[in-house]
């Protein structure tokens, strides 16, 4: 009669490899993975997994034999979904991976597989909409700034995308839920983040002041917002599909959604 | 003369906005060093959605909105009240790139009126791509309408800096054109096309040759339909975009629902709303040809020229071939099982990767995808097998299909009992 074991790991890729790892020589299997944040069960054993390069290193290189590098990523971009509900699927799946014959990274019938699958493909899902909805407003000292609060921890995943795009400017974008962002300039992304009275929680929806702002910039927010009233045709009206679109939740950030300035400041 | 460019930029918006097409998609291009700007491929990008339901992906204006032509179609025609307006080129380039920094837009959609002459419009159209290009380094999408009467050396040059061009069709039937558009016919408009397609040719030839070949319309070039405007069928529409997508460079044909904008032209018909089902119907066809290997007269045929408005093409197809049912989702060909309603193209795949590891079955399917309430009649799957198209008759199925609120429907054969809600 074997005791239930729980395994607690840092929910990183490294982490959840070394679990794996560990789980192979302890020859014991967690019935549930949890986090540093998370309540401890009352009735379990606890192995606490730390992260090990070498371990992980080890579990990877098994892996890449197995699976393709599309099916890796897949399984490492789950991470980016923060979803506790996905520690055993995600477990499993390495676990199913190294056991298989060849790969099993396309039988979707399989539980895991598509539970890690769905997730990776939300994940995506919500870093195009971040490449979609992030609004720069020129600052003062002509950077541009931008915030966002996106469902999942997708920000690492864009910032090679703007880093590209406006490689010659200078810019920040800042997740306000997860209390982080990026600053770019000279060829660099660093990441950043701000002591908690930082004037950069003081804006309600992301808005910089008048002051704040280069001196073109409310401008060409009117004239987006023109733009965007003009080009819809009355005629064929659509709400729900609006809605479906471009979700209530990211509103608040738009430059688009927002009311025209009366001139304050 | 913020205020003044905020007015232009309203007109010349509302002017251009009938033009569908908004897709920023085809190529691939990273930044380069000293330039704004990548194209990411793919889908490609849309970062806002207007309160109709379309995309906003490119920044989609007129250059000019004065015309001396006079189609009946066009809210920009010649004999229209309507207030009139020019972009300058810098201003033009300007709004563009502050907007493109902005994250507002992936690129521009340029098209134009014609003013004076097919040529001079469309110099003006290739100076704006021509300095977002090479003076500004621009490497954002850029879709360019050729005019139609425009000349070769024109056309070529365009296509060296835009992504994509299109010209369009506008009416499918050339008589119809003539009447509703006198000054206008299909040579005018497929010449440009050809020039496209000759320019897009020779250049991947060269491109073989020479890797650093320039590259001429990457994305390769649309075109777009009125639906509704004149007496066509959907099988002249069809025929034609399936004609349309064996030429080598066409990507897309955009079917465009007939907003009754001018509403006095005794030749145009009165339509209280645009035929937004029966657009909708074209393009789920559209679709089934490039994407599900249908042929056009599979979809539509000289005893059914038109598409059913009630059901979907595809099922349509199936209720007029039940012999081609049911399909063992475990064994079938992916071409057949792409066929089954309610199957689509990601599913389909999924299915084909999944079965080698073993039987799938109908939760699987659902999980997967699927939708079910309509698979359900074309599938088997090993299980216990529900009444499929066979046993219940297209007519049967296509009633179940078709019930309002069928999905509260409690399935027949079920006991039910009905308990009154009481309110506290």
């Amino acid at each position: 009669m074997g005791e239930e074991w729980f395994f607690l790991y840092d929910r990183t890729w490294e982490g959840l490899l070394t679990a794996v790892f560990d789980a192979y020589v302890r020859r014991q299997f967690p019935v549930a993975l949890i986090g540093e944040a998370d309540t401890p069960p009352l009735f379990a054993e606890i192995h606490r997994v730390v992260a090990d390069e070498e371990k992980a290193g080890r579990v990877e290189r098994a892996l890449r034999g197995k699976l393709s590098g599309a099916a890796l990523a897949c399984l490492s971009g789950c991470l980016y979904a923060e979803s506790p509900a996905l520690d055993l699927p995600l477990f499993r799946y390495v676990c199913k991976a190294l056991e298989a014959k060849g790969s099993i990274e396309t039988n979707y019938a399989d539980p895991d597989v598509r539970a890690v699958t769905d997730t990776y493909r939300k994940v995506l899902r919500e870093r195009l909409r971040m490449m979609q909805f992030v609004r720069f407003q020129k600052t003062a000292d002509s950077t541009y700034f931008s915030m966002i609060a996106p469902d999942y921890d997708v920000l690492p995943l864009i910032v090679p995308h703007f880093a590209d795009r406006f490689s010659e400017e200078c810019w920040l974008i800042f997740d306000r839920r997860r209390r982080y962002g990026f600053y770019y300039a000279g060829h660099r992304a660093v990441r950043v983040t701000f002591e908690s009275d930082a004037g950069i929680f003081r804006l309600p929806d992301g808005r910089l002041c008048d002051a704040m702002c280069d001196a073109g910039e409310q401008a060409y927010q009117e004239l987006w917002r023109t733009y965007f009233k003009a080009i819809c045709i009355r005629e064929r009206l659509n709400p729900r599909k609006h809605r479906k679109d471009l979700p209530v939740r990211y509103w608040k950030y738009l430059t688009e959604k927002q009311p025209k300035r009366s001139g304050e400041g | 003369m913020k205020e003044d460019t905020l007015r232009k930029l309203r007109i010349l918006a509302e002017s251009a906005k009938y033009d569908v097409s908004c897709s920023s998609s085809g190529t691939v291009r990273r930044n380069a060093k000293g330039g704004v700007g990548n194209t990411v491929g793919g889908v490609g990008i849309c970062h806002s959605f207007a309160e109709d339901g379309r995309c906003i992906s490119l920044l989609k204006v007129m250059l000019t909105n004065y015309c001396i032509y006079d189609c009946a179609y066009c809210v920009n025609r010649r004999s229209n009240d309507i207030p009139r307006a020019t972009l300058s080129v810098s201003e033009l380039v300007e709004l563009t790139l502050e907007f493109y920094k902005r994250n507002y837009i992936e690129g521009l959609f340029l098209s134009s009126g014609v003013v004076r002459n097919p040529d001079y419009t469309m110099e003006r159209l290739v100076r704006v791509a021509k300095d977002l290009r090479t003076v500004c380094r621009f490497n954002g999408y850029i879709h360019l309408k050729s005019i139609p009467g425009a000349s070769r050396e024109l056309v070529n040059e365009a296509g060296l800096y835009a992504d994509r061009m299109s010209v369009n069709i506008e009416i499918p039937d050339e008589t119809s054109l003539k009447f509703l558009a006198p000054e206008k016919d299909h040579e005018s408009v497929y010449r440009p096309m050809r020039y496209i397609q000759q320019g897009a040719l020779e250049s991947a030839e060269e491109r073989k040759k020479h890797r650093h070949a320039p590259r001429f319309v990457p994305a390769g070039q649309s075109t777009q339909m009125i639906v509704g405007a004149a007496g066509e069928s959907d099988r002249d529409i069809l025929s034609l975009s399936s004609a349309l997508y064996a030429r080598p460079t066409m990507r897309r044909v955009y079917y465009s629902g007939y907003v009754a904008v001018n509403t006095y032209d005794p030749r145009l018909p009165v339509l209280k709303q645009p035929p937004l089902v029966r657009e909708n119907r074209l393009y789920q066809a559209d679709w089934l040809m490039r994407f599900y290997q249908f042929r056009v007269e599979e979809i539509v045929d000289a005893a059914h020229p038109d598409l059913d408005l009630e059901i979907d093409p595809k099922l349509a197809w199936a209720l007029r071939h039940p012999e081609q049912f049911p399909v063992d989702v475990n064994r079938a060909d992916y071409e057949q099982i792409l066929r089954v309603p309610g199957i689509g193209v990601k599913s389909a795949r999924m299915i084909v990767c999944s079965r080698r590891f073993g039987r799938l079955t109908g939760y699987d399917l659902k999980k997967m995808g699927c939708v079910m309430k309509r698979a359900q009649y074309f599938i088997t799957c090993g299980e216990l097998e529900a009444k499929g198209v066979n046993e219940l008759h297209p007519e049967g199925v296509r009633a179940l299909l078709t019930q309002p609120g069928g999905r509260r429907k409690q399935p027949d054969g079920q006991l039910s009992f009905v308990f009154k809600e009481e309110t506290v």
